[in-house]
């Protein structure tokens, strides 16, 4: 609200106010993002209202609305949104550890990069979604199939990553640093670490929206008793379009958050501090 | 000569691993721990493929998915690539796009499946959209960041000898913007491999091989699913070095505009 005075009056006699000008401009900036999403919002308004399509498919803006506040006041949509971070999350810190530890092992040994070169190179590029009925038959239906699923196939960006990264730190850097004296362990701790970070997390960065990506369909696969992917396609039984389509946004806004506030963040308190790269 | 060396070593090396790892997996299929119709030996899945393959299902099921994903994916780069350029070239073009791309594109393109099921029913059309949807953000991006960090010095160097509109776009910003512009189509086709896998997995048509690999599940074909796995491993393998690597080397390689990796 008082954004708003401010513009108001920087309109009267009183130029010049630096925080009126910022504010109109804030205000500018707003309008202008909430814009397309207005102009596709009416599109969709208009597209349902018209009843070409019936409106158990095609439901009105608010009535998905009105779905997103009564789930999420009933507290089932955010259940199964926890229920799927935590199994992100599980999964990820499972590929995390095994796939750096791999891939700076690969990057360190010859003989390390022997072994698991081969492997890695066959079974990435297969989708991950393939590999599901497998997991799902070995390890059987629920968490520990789809965890370990997410897992293996978030695993393989941060594989190679580590691994480029480790081979991309330069030899001037290791000579100079051994010249200096520095043990192996610190040669590993204080050199090429930091010198392969920004590769490090770039292919956790990668492997994170892999999870992510893979991990919706998994849970329509997996018959876990929660989560959005399996909100969603049970959805489907009853027709209940609006609530699939509450269960896309809370989705997207979970892709959102993840991009925005974990990575940019960790980027910036990282790589860019150390200067390795440029924000 | 002296690259030979260490090479042939690592290529005898990987040979033995996968050697080694076809042997674990065979000790631990016939030793009998698990179920055989859960963990086959491997002359098992060899005979299954061999025996898909002659009989043309195999074949069926590879052409099926293969025309979704082509489909899908040349969808993606006919409405992609053009908006990607238009957003980099005008501003109110990128203004209007811009946060919707954002938005939508952190929404996996497996959430939609049960919503285009719904919509256009079992079937080609959901699976095309699937992959169009998941292959065409990548697009959009690097065609948009591509053309936008072709070297302005270029621009003006062609501008001050007289090239114009045209031939300013097709002679300078399409070549200065290609090394994106073919990161995005390789980036758009392992997103499309992936969606179309899984939209046949979830959106179960009649066939296709994520749809045979689910089949087979119902009835504990495992030795189906390794062998769909292979299959499915050998396109993603083809495409990415043939299609991908010769693509690159009669375009941006040709031009100059990247270095071949060095081996």
């Amino acid at each position: 609200m008082p954004d708003h005075v401010a513009t108001a009056n920087g309109r009267a006699p009183t130029p010049g106010t630096l925080a009126a000008l910022w504010a109109s401009e804030r205000w500018r900036a707003v309008v202008r993002t909430a814009f397309p999403f207005l102009v596709v919002a009416g599109l969709w308004e208009f597209v349902a209202r018209l009843g070409i399509f019936p409106p158990r498919l095609f439901p009105p803006l608010e009535e998905v609305a009105d779905t997103l506040v009564r789930l999420t006041a009933e507290g089932i949509l955010p259940h199964h949104a926890v229920e799927t971070v935590g199994r992100l999350l599980a999964g990820f810190v499972l590929a995390a550890v095994v796939g750096v530890v791999i891939g700076i092992a690969m990057g360190r040994s010859r003989r390390a990069e022997d072994i698991f070169l081969p492997l890695v190179s066959i079974g990435a590029p297969v989708p991950g979604l393939a590999y599901a009925p497998l997991f799902l038959l070995w390890f059987g239906l629920g968490n520990v199939g789809a965890i370990l699923l997410v897992g293996f196939v978030s695993a393989f960006p941060i594989i190679i990553n580590s691994w480029t990264g480790v081979k991309a730190v330069k030899e001037v850097w290791v000579r100079a640093a051994q010249s200096m004296g520095a043990d192996d362990q610190r040669l590993f701790r204080k050199v090429i670490l930091p010198g392969a970070l920004p590769y490090i997390l770039t292919g956790l960065r990668l492997g994170l929206a892999q999870a992510w990506r893979i991990l919706v369909g998994v849970e329509m696969l997996a018959a876990v008793p929660w989560g959005l992917g399996w909100m969603i396609f049970g959805a489907r039984e009853f027709l209940n379009t609006d609530v699939m389509l509450a269960g896309i946004v809370v989705i997207g806004a979970i892709g959102l958050a993840l991009e925005k506030l974990v990575f940019q963040r960790l980027e910036q308190y990282t790589v860019v501090r150390w200067g390795m790269m440029t924000s | 000569m002296n690259a030979a060396g260490p090479r042939t070593q690592s290529v005898r090396r990987a040979v033995v691993t996968l050697a080694a790892a076809a042997a674990v997996y065979e000790i631990i299929a016939r030793s009998g721990v698990f179920p055989a119709a859960l963990v086959p030996t491997l002359p098992a899945v060899a005979h299954t493929l061999w025996r898909m393959l002659l009989d043309g299902t195999m074949l069926t099921h590879a052409f099926h998915t293969v025309y979704r994903m082509i489909f899908g994916l040349a969808l993606a780069i006919v409405v992609g690539l053009p908006l990607g350029i238009l957003m980099a070239r005008f501003r109110a073009v990128e203004q209007f796009f811009l946060p919707l791309v954002s938005v939508l594109m952190p929404i996996p393109s497996l959430a939609w499946v049960p919503v285009f099921i719904l919509w256009f029913g079992l079937g080609n059309t959901t699976t095309i959209l699937v992959v169009f949807y998941a292959a065409t953000f990548p697009m959009v991006l690097n065609a948009w960041t591509g053309v936008r960090s072709v070297n302005p010095l270029w621009l003006r160097a062609a501008g001050a000898m007289g090239a114009k509109g045209r031939d300013l776009f097709w002679k300078v910003i399409v070549p200065g913007a290609s090394p994106f512009i073919i990161t995005g189509v390789r980036q758009a086709f392992l997103r499309s491999f992936v969606a179309v896998v899984g939209a046949e997995i979830i959106a179960a048509s009649a066939w296709g091989l994520g749809w045979v690999i689910f089949d087979a599940k119902e009835f504990l074909n495992t030795d189906v699913m390794l062998a769909s796995l292979a299959v499915i491993g050998c396109i993603g393998f083809a495409f990415e070095r043939l299609v991908f690597g010769s693509l690159e080397r009669a375009t941006i390689l040709r031009w100059g505009m990247v270095r071949a990796a060095k081996s």
